[in-house]
C-alpha cells in the first residue's frame, strides 16, 4: 500500500458516509470566526465551497484569474447533472447511481468516494431548486429530466443547454450573500503562483495580481484548489482558453502527488476543426445524442463525394447510411458512454468515412426527431391529417424548445443550418479525470491542502459519464469538503491567523520572482502559442484517442526537448509590472509542458486499456478496450521528483468489494 | 480578406488613449473576430511590438468575458452573438473595422480593450441571491410545484451573461437590462418572494452608486444584448420598486 493512505472509512458501503461525518471533530462556530481559508479557483466547485464554509463562519478568501467568479468555466457545461431522485419512478436508486459511475469509470475508481457522490446527488436539486435555480419544468410544475450517455434512467436535471451556466450563477449568489456579509474576501484576476508549506503543512499561497503585476502573500490555515482539469495541455479543447493547471501543478511540486493524469476525456459531440486559425473547440451537448442519430455514409465513394461537395448528405438514402453506434451497440445505441463514442467516431473516420473536407467529421442527424415529436405533436394538438411540412414544422419546434441555444451556436460558428442538414461533429479534448491524488476527505498529499471538483481525481475513474461533472463539483463544495476539512482545522483552534513575514513566504516570493524574470528572460525567438500549438500537436497525435508505446515513448522525448527549447527562446513581450496576458499564458504554458510529459509517462506504464485511455496493444478483436484487473486495478499517483522522468510512481489498490468487475459491455 | 483595424491602444487606467491603425491580411470567413486578434497579436509579438490586450475566456458565448465595440456596436454587426462567436464572414475584404472598449463611467479601462465590469458583481452582492443555507436541510426539490410558463420565463431572465453590452449599447450608460434580469429571475419564483422587497430596492440603490446612468426606454440594449434579454424584464423591476417602495 505504500505512503498513500485512502482513509475509507470502515463498515457496510452505504453507511460510511453518515458514520464518518459522526465521527470526525468538530470546530465550534466561535472558534470558526479565528480560522482562515483560501479556495483557488471559483467554478462550481471553488464557488460552493467557498460559500459553504463562510456560512459555516470561517473566514474566507477566494481567488480565480478571471475578473468575476461568476466566469469560471463551469459556466460553459451544456447538458445537464445527474441526480438519484428516481422522480421518473424509472428504477433510479443511489445504488444503480453508483454501480453505473463505477462502470462508466471503467472500474478505476475509488467505490467509497463514488458511493458518497451517489449519495449527495439528491441533495445538489434540492439545493440549487432552493437558491432560485430555474431547472426544466413540466407543465405539471414538477421537474423534467432527459437522459445521458451509460445509462439505462432518465436522471439528469438540466436548465436548457446551460445547467452549467444555471448551477454556478447559483454558486456564485451563494457567495455573493457572503462577501456582503463580510465572510469572503474575493481577490478577482488574481492567479496562483505558488503555494506555501511551514512545518510540511499548506499555509498559503504566493498569487499575482494580473491587473498590477504584484506578487502578493496569503496565508490561511488550509488551502482548497478547485482549479479545474488540464484539457488545455491539447492547446485545443473545450476549454477556456485560460483554462490551466499552475495551481494544481505547482502544489504537486511542493509535494501533492499527481493521480492519473493519462485518464482524458476525449468528447465525441464537438464542432470539427476548421482550419490552421483555431484558437478552441466548442461542444455539442451530450443531451443531444437523446434525440440525433450518429451516421457516416455506408460507402466510400459516397463519402468522397460528400467530402467534394457533390452529394448532399439529405439526399442520401436510409439504406446507404450506416448508424454505427446503433449497430455496434444495440442496448445503449447512440447513448454509448463518450469514450466508446468518441473511439468508434475515430474508427470510421480512419476508415474513409469521414463526411467534411478535412474527412475528420461524422453526422449528427435531427431528421427522425423532427418527425417523431412532430407527429406526436400533431396527435396532442389534436391536428388530424397534418401534412409532411406541418409535422416538419411541428417538430421542429419542439427540437427548438429542447436545443435551441445549441442550434443557434453550430449556426454561428458553422454557418449552416441543422434544422435542415445534419451537424457535422467530432470527438475533441473535453474533461480531465485525473487530477491530485486525494484520499477519503478530499485532502491531498500535503497536509492542509485540499482539491475538489475536476482538479481532483477522484470519482470517475478512466471515464466520466455525462452529467457528472457538474454533479461531482457541487457534492465537493457544497456537502462534502465543509464536512471533513472541519476535522483538519479541529487541530488549528489556538494556533492564531498565519503570519507572512516568515523565511518560508520568502523563500516561496523569491521562487515566483525568480521564474517571472527566467520567463521574461527568453532569448525571443517564438511566441507562446508557438510552443502551446506544439506541445497540442505532439499530445493529440501522440497520446490522444488512441496510444501506443512507440508513440508515448517519442511523446516523452519530443516535449522534454520543446520544454528546453522554451525557456531558451520563448519571447515575451512587455514587462512583469502591469497587466501582461502574455506572461500569464507563458506561466501556464511552462507548467503544461511539465504536465505532458508526465502524462506520456503514465500512459506509458498503463500497458492496458481502460476507459478513455486506449492502447493500440490492448485491444479485443471487436477493437474494445482490454483491461488487465490482475495488474492495472490501481490508481497511478505520480511524487515529484525534478524532471518529470524522474517522477517517483506510488499505486493505491483499487478494492472492489459491493461491485463485482466485468468488462464493460454497452452491447 | 485585407481589413483595416483601427483599435484603442491605451497603456493602464491612468494614461491617455489612442486609435492606433492596424492593416492586416489573410483573413478567412470561418474564423471568429478574436482568431483574427490572436493573428494580429501573433504578428506584433513577431515584430516586437506589445499585442492588444483584451478579455475573453470561454470563447463559445456564455462566460461573458469578451467584449469590444465594434464599428459602434457592443460585440459587433451579428445578432444575438458576443464577440467570441462574430465571425469575419460578417465582413468584407477591405473593410476598415474600428475596436474599442465598452464605454461608460462604471466599466473604468484597465489597458487597452480590457475594462473594469466589478460594478456587476457589486450589484449582485447587494441582493441578487436567495438567503439560503448552502448545507442541504432543505425541502425536496418538488416539494415547491412551479409554473412552467414562470420557470421558462424566470430562465429566460436568467441566461444574462453579465457582459454588459446593454450598458455600451445605452446613450445614457444604464444597467437597467442587466439588473432587471437578475430581479427577474427571482421574482418570478416563488422562492424569491420572501425577500423580494429588499432585493429589489438594495440592488437598484448599489446600481446608482456605481455611476450607471437612467433608463429612457429607448430599448437599444435589447437590440444589442447577445443573449436576447427581454426589455420586459425592465418594466417587471420598476413594478417590483414601485410596490417595493410604496410598503416601505
Amino acid at each position: 500500500m505504500g505512503i498513500l493512505d485512502s482513509k475509507v472509512p470502515k463498515g457496510p458501503l452505504a453507511d460510511k458516509w453518515t458514520k464518518h461525518k459522526n465521527d470526525i471533530n468538530l470546530v465550534n462556530p466561535a472558534n470558526k470566526r479565528n480560522i482562515d481559508v483560501i479556495v483557488v479557483g471559483t467554478g462550481l466547485a471553488g464557488g460552493s465551497a467557498a460559500a459553504t464554509l463562510a456560512e459555516l463562519g470561517y473566514n474566507v478568501k477566494t481567488f480565480c484569474y478571471q475578473d468575476s467568479p461568476r466566469r469560471a468555466h463551469s459556466i460553459a457545461a451544456q447538458g445537464g447533472i445527474n441526480a438519484a431522485k428516481n422522480y421518473q419512478g424509472d428504477g433510479d436508486s443511489a445504488y444503480r447511481l453508483f454501480y453505473d459511475t463505477i462502470k462508466g469509470g471503467d472500474y478505476r475508481s475509488r467505490e467509497a468516494n463514488v458511493y458518497r457522490l451517489a449519495e449527495e446527488s439528491a441533495n445538489i436539486i434540492d439545493q440549487c431548486v432552493a437558491q432560485g435555480v430555474p431547472f426544466a419544468r413540466e407543465y405539471g410544475g414538477l421537474l423534467d429530466n432527459r437522459s445521458f450517455g451509460g445509462v439505462l434512467v432518465s436522471r439528469t436535471f438540466y436548465a436548457k443547454g446551460q445547467t452549467g451556466q444555471q448551477l454556478l450563477l447559483g454558486a456564485y449568489s451563494a457567495m455573493n450573500r457572503q462577501i456582503n456579509r463580510g465572510k469572503i474576501q474575493s481577490y478577482n484576476r488574481h492567479e496562483m503562483m505558488d503555494m506555501v508549506l511551514v512545518d510540511g503543512k499548506a499555509r498559503g499561497i504566493i498569487a499575482r495580481n494580473l491587473v498590477t503585476g504584484e506578487i502578493e502573500r496569503h496565508s490561511a490555515h488550509a488551502v482548497v484548489l478547485a482549479t479545474g482539469g488540464y484539457g488545455n495541455v491539447f492547446f485545443l479543447s473545450t476549454n477556456a482558453m485560460g483554462s490551466n493547471v499552475m495551481a494544481a501543478w505547482r502544489a504537486h511540486r511542493r509535494g501533492a502527488f499527481f493521480a492519473n493524469p493519462c485518464f482524458t476525456q476525449i468528447h465525441p459531440t464537438c464542432i470539427p476543426v476548421s482550419g490552421e486559425h483555431q484558437s478552441k473547440l466548442t461542444l455539442m451537448s451530450e443531451s443531444l445524442r437523446n434525440d440525433g442519430r450518429i451516421w457516416v455514409p455506408k460507402r466510400k465513394d459516397d463519402a468522397i463525394a460528400i467530402r467534394e461537395g457533390k452529394l448532399k448528405p439529405i439526399q442520401l438514402k436510409e439504406e446507404d447510411r450506416d448508424y454505427y453506434l446503433e449497430r455496434r451497440y444495440p442496448a445503449f445505441g447512440n447513448l454509448v458512454p463518450r469514450d466508446v463514442a468518441s473511439r468508434a467516431a475515430k474508427e470510421r473516420c480512419d476508415a474513409g468515412f469521414g463526411v467534411n473536407k478535412t474527412g475528420e467529421a461524422v453526422y449528427l442527424d435531427f431528421a427522425a426527431a423532427i418527425q417523431r415529436y412532430g407527429e406526436e405533436e400533431a396527435l396532442t394538438n389534436g391536428i388530424k391529417n397534418a401534412d409532411d411540412k406541418e409535422i416538419t414544422r411541428l417538430g421542429k419546434a419542439v427540437i427548438e424548445a429542447k436545443y435551441g441555444n445549441l442550434f443557434q451556436m453550430y449556426e454561428k460558428i458553422v454557418d449552416e443550418n441543422p434544422y435542415e442538414t445534419p451537424m457535422m461533429i467530432y470527438p475533441a479534448v473535453h474533461y480531465t479525470m485525473g487530477g491530485l491524488w486525494v484520499d477519503y476527505n478530499l485532502q491531498t498529499t500535503i497536509e492542509g491542502c485540499y482539491c475538489a471538483g475536476e482538479a481532483n481525481f477522484s470519482d470517475h475513474g478512466a471515464n466520466r459519464l455525462g452529467a457528472s461533472a457538474l454533479m461531482q463539483g457541487l457534492a465537493d463544495g457544497y456537502f462534502v469538503l465543509p464536512y471533513t476539512i472541519g476535522d483538519y482545522l479541529s487541530k488549528d483552534i489556538r494556533t492564531g491567523a498565519i503570519p507572512t513575514d516568515t523565511p518560508e513566504f520568502d523563500a516561496a516570493e523569491n521562487a515566483v520572482q525568480e521564474r517571472l524574470n527566467k520567463l521574461m528572460a527568453g532569448s525571443g525567438q517564438h511566441s507562446v502559442d508557438f510552443y502551446h500549438k506544439k506541445l497540442g500537436k505532439i499530445m493529440w497525435d501522440k497520446c490522444g484517442m488512441a496510444r501506443n508505446a512507440e508513440h508515448l515513448q517519442e511523446a516523452i522525448d519530443e516535449i522534454s526537448a520543446l520544454r528546453a527549447d522554451f525557456w531558451a527562446n520563448v519571447k515575451i513581450p512587455g514587462k512583469a509590472e502591469g497587466m501582461n496576458q502574455e506572461l500569464e499564458k507563458a506561466g501556464r504554458v511552462a507548467d503544461f509542458l511539465e504536465l505532458g510529459e508526465l502524462f506520456a509517462k503514465d500512459a506509458l506504464t498503463r500497458n492496458e486499456s481502460c476507459g478513455g485511455h486506449f492502447r493500440e496493444e490492448y485491444q479485443t478483436p471487436e477493437g474494445e478496450a482490454l483491461r488487465d484487473d490482475e495488474n492495472f486495478k490501481f490508481v497511478s499517483a505520480w511524487e515529484y521528483k525534478g524532471e518529470p522522468k524522474d517522477a517517483v510512481l506510488h499505486k493505491e489498490e483499487l478494492k472492489y468489494e459491493n461491485i463485482e468487475l466485468k468488462t464493460r459491455s454497452y452491447k | 480578406m485585407k481589413l483595416n483595424l483601427k483599435i484603442w491602444r491605451q497603456k493602464d487606467a491612468k494614461s491617455k488613449g489612442e486609435i492606433v491603425d492596424y492593416p492586416i491580411k489573410g483573413i478567412e470567413g470561418d474564423m471568429s473576430f478574436l482568431e483574427m486578434l490572436d493573428i494580429l497579436n501573433e504578428e506584433l509579438i513577431n515584430k516586437g511590438e506589445e499585442p492588444v490586450q483584451f478579455d475573453h475566456d470561454c470563447r463559445e458565448g456564455i462566460c461573458g468575458a469578451c467584449s469590444l465595440q465594434i464599428n459602434g456596436e457592443p460585440h459587433g454587426p451579428d445578432r444575438l452573438v458576443t464577440t467570441c462567436q462574430l465571425h469575419m464572414r460578417k465582413f468584407n475584404d477591405g473593410d476598415t473595422i474600428v475596436i474599442e472598449p465598452f464605454r461608460a463611467t462604471a466599466f473604468p479601462v484597465v489597458t487597452d480593450l480590457v475594462i473594469d465590469r466589478s460594478s456587476f458583481d457589486r450589484i449582485q452582492q447587494a441582493g441578487g441571491y436567495i438567503s439560503v443555507n448552502t448545507s442541504g436541510n432543505t425541502v425536496d426539490a418538488n416539494a415547491i410545484p412551479i409554473n412552467k410558463h414562470a420557470a421558462d420565463e424566470a430562465m429566460d431572465a436568467a441566461t444574462c451573461i453579465g457582459c454588459g453590452a446593454c450598458v455600451a449599447a445605452c446613450k445614457n450608460a444604464s444597467a437597467m437590462l442587466f439588473t432587471s434580469a437578475k430581479v427577474s429571475q427571482f421574482a418570478l419564483l416563488p422562492q424569491g418572494e420572501v425577500e423580494a422587497v429588499d432585493r429589489v430596492q438594495n440592488m437598484v440603490r448599489q446600481m446608482d452608486l456605481e455611476g450607471f446612468g437612467n433608463c429612457t426606454n429607448t430599448g437599444a440594449c435589447e437590440i444589442e444584448c447577445p443573449k436576447g434579454i427581454s426589455l420586459e424584464n425592465i418594466a417587471r423591476m420598476n413594478r417590483e420598486y414601485m410596490s417595493a417602495t410604496s410598503k416601505g
